[in-house]
């Protein structure tokens, strides 16, 4: 049962720990050398439970092997190992040893067996990732880092709750599919949900991934979201809702993108609408669909990598220059970023000879097959949304457009070098999908290279490109944000916070003046009455004093005779 | 294929561009007042605008050379993938910046 040594995940968590404690060329070796020797751990894990621990009076299945955990763990490593190699010229270890946490936590939960196992490893990826964003060392990024936190923080909870009650109500703490059926399993399913970038949380994923390094963001756009999906498979597939849901996350991607004018929040919209595509595969919960979202989510990663390292690397050999408005005409100097750019950007738009053609193919060919028009309808035109949002309008802005008179040279050899693994891996996962589809969950002859399907992909694409390029005075990038649902949390919190304190405040200044008011009366009774001629205080003569005792000697007699 | 298409996208954003160019005379300079980029060029400009917009007839008509087994009717639609593409695409850039009258801030809205 226990074959295994060492569970996978704990090389890049525990070799992160290492990572500070050496330097130079020993940690760039460190770098490369973890995720392979990861990797090579993970294709050793077989089907089945293959390590345990107690905890508790619970048996936690620290590692459970199956195809569809595997593919993840997969492409979790290769990316880890991508953007350690990217990241070389990373000066900050922190951000360095946080990723690898992070990516190590995220194969974590796709090896996980058991409900407790997921959870440790998800709250243990919230706090490696919030640290990279962190680690931007930029007052944004502290900010951002810190909303980032709290979102995730409350899914955390949310997910514990739902882990608990669902324990109480099942006895048992294996993670299988459940389904949303009861109240245990809704918070399960929302817990999740948060880290897919679903509705209406899904400002976090915009707000916070930009704001990191060059080099963090490629690391923050593979494994949270990622691990979302997986988790979503494992658990939920099928579950209806989960198909509108993903539709929503689609739209919102590409119309938030367009109204976008930062570089890599345009790329962070953009995995919001990845991620929903998956989403609505998890949904349709066919083994078509399942095999699509489990592919898309390997191609994806490796192209939105891609994406974020052309961007990483514009700005890093600009001084962080990554507004639209900024940039343009950088194809002239940096013609490898520019290549690496466009073929990220092809696949993303899921061009014929790219991965996304054979990946996001899947799940379209899964609404097609059980005959659900609309969400087929919604999927090729998001389809063609995407090539309108990602596909043309990043490479345009940032390395064609006008000419922003700047040219930096193309990056350092290491950044070329992950570039170029990440580039061909996009084509020859396009021209040669068999080593993937192998990976898949469920065995598969599906052939994405049909005549039809090539010539109704181009066509979709090439009018996408022709309505961008009629539209492009509608496109014009202006200085400007687009509102989200983040507002509340970032304005209207604050002022009803603001208006609190000072109602608060007066309310406080109200008790204090009553309280002032009462003691001075009372010092003021007491001094009007114990002051030297106070009626307390004078002394009285014995006259007086007699005059009382016959008083009081009267009204006795008066008593006496007459009562 | 892939490489085509990505010049396909290049001329379209230059045509006000173009003309301020052609004022200016040959040789043609780029803002550091160097020798204009080759691909930037009006003529090149003007080359890639035709071959793309024979790209897209080609497509179209590739389109209308093999007969699916339409599930969906809509999908039997003379040329579906084409206009379907073009037209959604508008309705999503005119949606975005519909929306972006109401929701658009400056941004240091939050600063």
């Amino acid at each position: 049962m226990t074959d295994l040594f060492v569970s996978p995940s704990f090389i890049l968590i525990l070799g992160a720990f290492l990572l500070p404690a050496v330097g130079g060329w020993a940690r760039s070796a460190l770098v490369l050398a973890l995720p392979l020797l990861t990797l090579g751990a993970i294709w050793q894990v077989g089907d089945g439970v293959q390590m345990t621990a107690s905890f508790l009076d619970y048996q936690l299945e620290l590692v459970e092997g199956s195809n569809l955990s595997r593919l993840f763990a997969t492409v979790f490593a290769i990316m880890a190992f991508a953007g350690g190699l990217f990241a070389l010229n990373q000066k900050s270890v922190i951000e360095l040893a946080a990723a690898f946490a992070y990516a190590g936590s995220a194969i974590g939960v796709a090896l996980a067996g058991d409900l407790i196992t997921v959870f440790l490893y998800w709250e243990l990826m919230a706090i490696g990732s919030t640290i990279v964003v962190w680690a931007g060392r930029t007052p944004e990024a502290g900010r951002a880092a810190l909303r980032y936190a709290l979102v995730h923080l409350f899914g955390g909870v949310v997910l514990m709750v739902g882990v608990v009650a669902y324990i109480q109500e099942t006895g048992s703490i294996d993670f299988t599919l459940m389904g949303a059926n009861s109240f245990a399993t809704w918070m399960i399913l929302i817990g999740f949900l948060i880290n897919t970038g679903a509705p209406p949380l899904s400002a976090w994923l915009p707000d916070a991934y930009p704001e990191a390094s060059w080099s963090g963001t490629v690391f923050l756009s593979a494994f949270t979201t990622k691990t979302a999906v997986y988790v979503l498979l494992v658990g939920f597939a099928g579950e209806q809702i989960l198909i509108w849901i993903g539709v929503y996350m689609i739209f919102y991607g590409i119309v938030y993108a367009l109204l976008e004018n930062d570089m890599r929040r345009i790329l962070a919209y953009s995995i919001v609408n990845q991620v929903g595509f998956m989403v609505v595969a998890a949904g349709i919960g066919t083994e078509m669909a399942i095999n699509g979202a489990a592919s898309h989510a390997f191609t994806h990663i490796i192209y939105k990598a891609l994406l974020l390292m052309s961007a990483g690397s514009v700005m890093y050999m600009t001084g962080g220059k990554r507004k639209c408005t900024d940039l343009g005409g950088l194809f002239q100097s940096m013609p490898l970023t520019m290549i690496a750019g466009v073929i990220g950007a092809l696949a993303i738009s899921s061009f014929p000879w790219t991965s996304g053609f054979v990946s996001k193919s899947m799940t379209s060919q899964a609404a097609y097959d059980t005959e659900m028009m609309v969400v087929w309808l919604c999927l090729m035109a998001a389809s063609a949304g995407v090539f309108l949002h990602a596909g043309i309008k990043f490479p345009w802005f940032v390395f064609f457009q006008k000419d922003s008179g700047l040219r930096p040279k193309d990056p350092p050899w290491n950044m070329k070098a992950a570039m170029g693994l990440f580039a061909f891996l996009c084509i020859w996962l396009g021209v040669q999908p068999e080593p993937l589809y192998a990976l898949l969950p469920y065995p598969t002859d599906y052939e994405p290279y049909t005549t039809y399907h090539v010539y109704e992909m181009l066509q979709l694409l090439l009018y996408s490109g022709l309505a961008f390029f009629v539209l492009l005075p509608l496109m014009k990038r202006k200085l400007t944000i687009t509102l989200d649902f983040d507002w509340f949390y970032r304005k209207f919190a604050v002022q009803i916070a603001a208006h609190l304190a000072d109602t608060t405040s007066k309310l406080i200044g109200g008790f204090v003046w009553l309280r002032d008011m009462l003691v001075n009366s009372a010092i003021d009774v007491a001094s009007h009455h114990h002051n030297p001629k106070g009626i307390l205080a004078r002394t009285t003569p014995a006259g007086v004093m007699v005059f009382w005792v016959v008083v009081l000697l009267c009204a006795y007699l008066a008593m006496y005779l007459f009562v | 294929m892939s490489d085509k298409d990505t010049k396909v996208d290049t001329p379209e954003s230059e045509p006000a561009e173009t003309k301020a160019e052609k004022a200016q005379g040959a040789p043609l300079l780029d803002v550091n007042g160097q020798p204009l980029h080759w691909l930037v060029r009006p003529k090149t400009i003007k080359l890639l605008w035709v071959l793309g917009i024979v790209l897209l007839a080609f497509v179209t008509w590739l389109g209308t050379t093999v007969h699916p087994h339409a599930t969906f009717g809509i999908e039997g639609t003379l040329a579906f993938y084409s206009w379907y593409g073009f037209v959604t695409c508008v309705g999503m850039v005119v949606f975005a910046k519909l929306l972006g009258l109401i929701l658009s801030r400056k941004d240091t809205f939050y600063d």
